[in-house]
C-alpha cells in the first residue's frame, strides 16, 4: 500500500520533472526538472530496499552530475536565447519515429517476462544494504570495479583536453 | 530496515516545508509593502547598475565540477569496500590499493597539467619558465 | 500513564511525529542560542560586550532580531526569476533540518517494555546521508545566486558551489577511514544496521583506547578528524572560508538581494548547519553521547544528552574561535588547500591507515 502511494506520487513527480526538462525554455529550469526526476528515482530505490543505490543516486546524480550541468550552463551563458532553427533535417519526423519505437518497446517489454530472466518474488524485501553491495562488488565483480578507475582517468584526461587546448596555451581563465 | 524507518524523515520534511512556507507567508502578510522603482533595482553599492551580470564563467569551474564527479564516484566505491574491510581482509586492501593508486595518479595528472592552479600568475610563470628553458 | 507513553513511542506514526517535532524544536532553539553565543564569544574575544539587552545576558537577542525581520519588507527586485528566487530559501532550510534526523543525541531510553532510540532514523547508509545532504545544500545557494539577476549574488553562488564541492570530496575521503575502523572494531560481530549507521559507530566507541583514554575514534583517526572539521567549516561557508559572502568584494554574496524573512531563512539554515556538522563530528569522532554518569538514578537518561550537547558546544566554540582568529582566504588559496592539500593528504592517510589496520587485524600479508 505504502509502496503503491509512493510509486504513484513519485512517478508523477519524475514524469513532471522529465517533461519540464524538455519543455523549459530556460536551461536552469531544465536542470531543476532533471534533478526532480533523479530524486524521484532515488525514492523508488528506497522503496525497493536498495538503500545504498538510493544514496548513490542522490550523491552522484542529484549532487555531482547536476552541479556539473549547472556549471556547463553557466559556462555557455545562461540567458542566451535558444535558437529555433534546426540544423538536422527531418529532425521532427525522426523524433516521432523514435517515440513510436520506444512506445512499442515499452509495450513489448511490459507484456513479456523474458527481459532479465531473473525472478524476484514479490513481497520479499531485497537486501540492498551497502554491505551486500560491497561484498558482491569485491567478490564477483572485481575486474569491472578496477576498470571503472581507468574509465575515470580517461574522464579526467578528457575534461582537461576540453578545457585546455594546448599545454603552453593560456587557459580560458 | 524498512520503509517505516524513513517515516520520521518524511514527517520532518513536511514540518520543515510547512514552517518555511508558513513563515514566509506570515512575513508577507504583516510586513510593509511599498516598492519604489529604485528599491527594485539590483544592488550596486548605491549607484544605478550599469551592466548586467556576467553570464559566462571561466572554464575552470567546469573542470572542478568534472573532477568532483570523478572523485565522488571513487569515494562511493571506497565506502562499499570500507564496510566490508574486516571480512575482505588483505584481498580487499589489495583491490582497493590498486584502485586508490589509479585515483592518486588521476590527481597527479590533473595537478601537473595545471588544472588545480587557480592563480593564473602561477600558471603563466610556469609556462614562461619552460619557454626560457627551451630557449636556453 | 506508562501504557499511554508506551503506545505513543511504539506506534511508528506517533513516535515519528514526536521525534520530528522534538528535533525541530531542538534545532530552532539551538539556532536562537547559537547566534547569541557566537556574537557574545566574538565580542569578548574582541574586547567588546556584545548583545546584552534583550533578556538575561541578551540571550533573547536572536528572537528579537528574528521577529524584527518578520515585520520587515520583503523586497523582491525587478530582475529576479520569481519561482527559483522564492524557492531558494526554502531549499536552504530543508536539508539543514533533515540532516540532524540521523544523529543520535542520547542513549536509548526504556519506557515500560519499549526501547526508544533518541535518534530520528537510524539508517543503514547513515554516513552517506551526510554527503547526500551537502550535495543538495549546494542547490539553494546556486539558485539564489542565479535567480537574483544581479552580479554579486551570481559571483557568490558560483564561488560557493565550486568551494562546497571541492571540500565535499575531501570530507568524503576523510570519512572512509571512520568506516574502515568501525568495520575492524566490529570484527565481523553482530552488524545490526551495519557499520555506517550512526548508532553503531557510537556504540563502537565505548571501551578505551589506551588505559584511561576513552575509545573515541579521534584517537585513532586524528588526521581524519582534522580534515573532516576543516572541510566542515568550508562546507558551512564559515570564516575563514566565507568567500561566498565576502563583504569586502562581493557584498553579501548569494543573499545580497534577499531581505526580510527570506534572508532570515538563509541565516537560520547557516546556523543550523553549523550545529549539524559539529554534532556529526562529535558523533563520529568524539564518542557521541558517551560519557560518565549514565547510570545515575532519575537523571541517568538525561546525562548522555548533556554530554552530547557539551561536546557539540565545545566544537562550536572552536568554530567561533577560528572565525575570530583567522583572516579570510583568497580564492586560489582556498582551492589549493582543498585540492592540493586536503585531498592528497586524506588519500595517503587512507592508504596508510588501511595498511596498518589490516596488519593489526590480519597479520602480515605473506603469513
Amino acid at each position: 500500500m505504502v509502496e503503491l502511494v509512493l510509486f504513484v506520487v513519485f512517478a508523477a513527480a519524475a514524469l513532471f520533472g522529465a517533461v519540464t526538462m524538455v519543455w523549459a525554455r530556460n536551461p536552469v529550469y531544465s536542470a531543476m526538472g532533471l534533478m526532480l526526476s533523479m530524486f524521484s528515482v532515488a525514492v523508488f530505490y528506497v522503496s525497493n530496499g536498495a538503500h545504498f543505490i538510493a544514496a548513490v543516486q542522490v550523491i552522484i546524480y542529484a549532487g555531482a552530475v547536476m552541479t556539473l550541468f549547472l556549471f556547463v550552463i553557466m559556462l555557455i551563458g545562461v540567458d542566451k536565447a535558444e535558437t529555433r532553427t534546426e540544423n538536422l533535417p527531418l529532425q521532427r519526423p525522426a523524433a516521432l519515429g523514435l517515440i513510436a519505437l520506444f512506445g512499442a518497446g515499452v509495450v513489448v517489454a511490459g507484456r513479456s517476462a523474458w527481459v532479465t530472466g531473473r525472478t524476484v518474488s514479490p513481497g520479499s524485501p531485497i537486501d540492498g544494504s551497502i554491505e551486500e553491495v560491497g561484498g558482491e562488488l569485491f567478490n564477483n565483480w572485481l575486474l569491472p570495479f578496477e576498470i571503472t578507475a581507468l574509465l575515470l582517468i580517461i574522464a579526467a584526461a578528457g575534461a582537461i583536453a576540453l578545457a585546455f587546448f594546448r599545454d603552453d596555451e593560456e587557459g580560458d581563465a | 530496515m524498512s520503509l517505516i524507518d524513513y517515516l520520521p524523515i518524511a514527517i520532518m520534511f513536511g514540518i520543515a516545508v510547512g514552517f518555511a512556507v508558513a513563515s514566509l507567508v506570515l512575513s508577507r502578510l504583516i510586513g510593509p509593502k511599498n516598492p519604489t522603482p529604485e528599491k527594485l533595482e539590483p544592488y550596486e553599492c548605491g549607484i544605478v547598475p550599469l551592466q548586467d551580470p556576467v553570464q559566462r564563467f571561466p572554464v575552470k569551474f567546469y573542470l572542478v565540477a568534472m573532477l568532483f564527479v570523478i572523485f565522488d564516484i571513487e569515494i562511493v566505491f571506497l565506502f562499499a569496500w570500507a564496510v566490508r574491510f574486516h571480512d575482505l581482509g588483505w584481498y580487499g586492501v589489495g583491490a582497493v590499493g590498486v584502485f586508490t593508486l589509479l585515483l592518486i595518479e588521476t590527481l597527479v595528472y590533473v595537478w601537473k597539467r595545471g588544472a588545480l592552479d587557480w592563480n593564473i600568475a602561477h600558471r603563466r610563470r610556469r609556462v614562461v619558465d619552460r619557454q626560457l628553458r627551451e630557449a636556453a | 500513564m506508562t501504557s499511554l507513553l508506551e503506545t505513543l513511542f511504539t506506534t511508528p506514526l506517533w513516535s515519528g511525529l514526536i521525534k520530528a517535532i522534538a528535533v525541530f524544536s531542538l534545532l530552532m532553539l539551538t539556532a536562537l542560542v547559537l547566534v547569541w553565543f557566537e556574537r557574545r564569544v566574538v565580542a569578548f574575544m574582541q574586547n567588546r560586550i556584545g548583545p546584552n539587552r534583550a533578556g538575561p545576558f541578551g540571550i533573547l537577542q536572536t528572537l528579537a532580531d528574528g521577529l524584527k525581520l518578520m515585520f520587515k519588507e520583503g523586497i523582491r527586485p525587478r530582475k529576479v526569476e520569481v519561482g527559483m528566487y522564492l524557492a531558494a530559501p526554502i531549499a536552504a532550510m530543508i536539508p539543514a533540518f533533515l540532516i540532524f534526523m540521523v544523529v543520535p543525541i542520547g542513549a536509548p531510553i526504556h519506557i515500560g517494555d519499549a526501547t526508544v532510540t533518541l535518534q530520528g532514523a537510524d539508517l543503514n547508509v547513515g554516513l552517506l546521508v551526510v554527503l547526500a545532504k551537502s550535495s543538495l545544500a549546494v542547490y539553494s545557494i546556486v539558485l539564489a545566486g542565479w535567480a537574483s539577476g544581479s552580479k554579486y549574488p551570481l559571483l557568490g553562488g558560483v564561488r560557493a558551489t565550486a568551494q562546497m564541492i571541492s571540500y565535499e570530496a575531501a570530507m568524503g575521503l576523510a570519512l572512509v577511514p571512520v568506516v574502515v575502523l568501525a568495520s575492524a572494531q566490529l570484527a565481523g560481530g553482530d552488524v545490526g544496521l551495519g557499520t555506517m549507521s550512526f548508532a553503531t559507530i557510537v556504540e563502537l566507541q565505548q571501551g578505551s583506547f589506551r588505559g584511561p583514554i576513552p575509545g573515541w575514534f579521534v584517537f585513532w583517526l586524528l588526521p581524519s578528524f582534522v580534515i573532516f572539521f576543516t572541510a566542515a567549516v568550508a562546507e558551512t561557508n564559515r570564516a575563514p572560508f566565507d568567500l561566498v559572502e565576502a563583504e569586502s568584494e562581493i557584498v553579501g554574496g548569494y543573499h545580497t538581494e534577499y531581505s526580510g524573512f527570506r534572508f532570515a531563512m538563509f541565516f537560520l539554515a547557516e546556523y543550523i548547519n553549523m550545529f549539524n556538522v559539529c554534532a556529526i563530528a562529535v558523533t563520529l569522532f568524539l564518542g557521541g553521547w558517551l560519557g560518565p554518569g549514565a547510570d545515575l538514578p532519575y537523571v541517568g537518561w538525561a546525562v548522555p544528552i548533556f554530554w552530547f550537547l557539551v561536546k557539540t558546544y565545545a566544537l562550536l566554540f572552536l568554530l567561533v574561535w577560528i572565525r575570530a582568529t583567522l583572516p579570510r582566504f583568497r580564492y586560489d588559496q582556498l582551492m589549493s588547500l582543498g585540492w592540493k592539500r586536503l585531498i592528497p593528504i586524506s588519500l595517503v592517510w587512507l592508504v596508510l591507515f588501511a595498511l596498518v589496520r589490516a596488519w593489526q587485524s590480519f597479520g602480515a600479508p605473506w603469513s
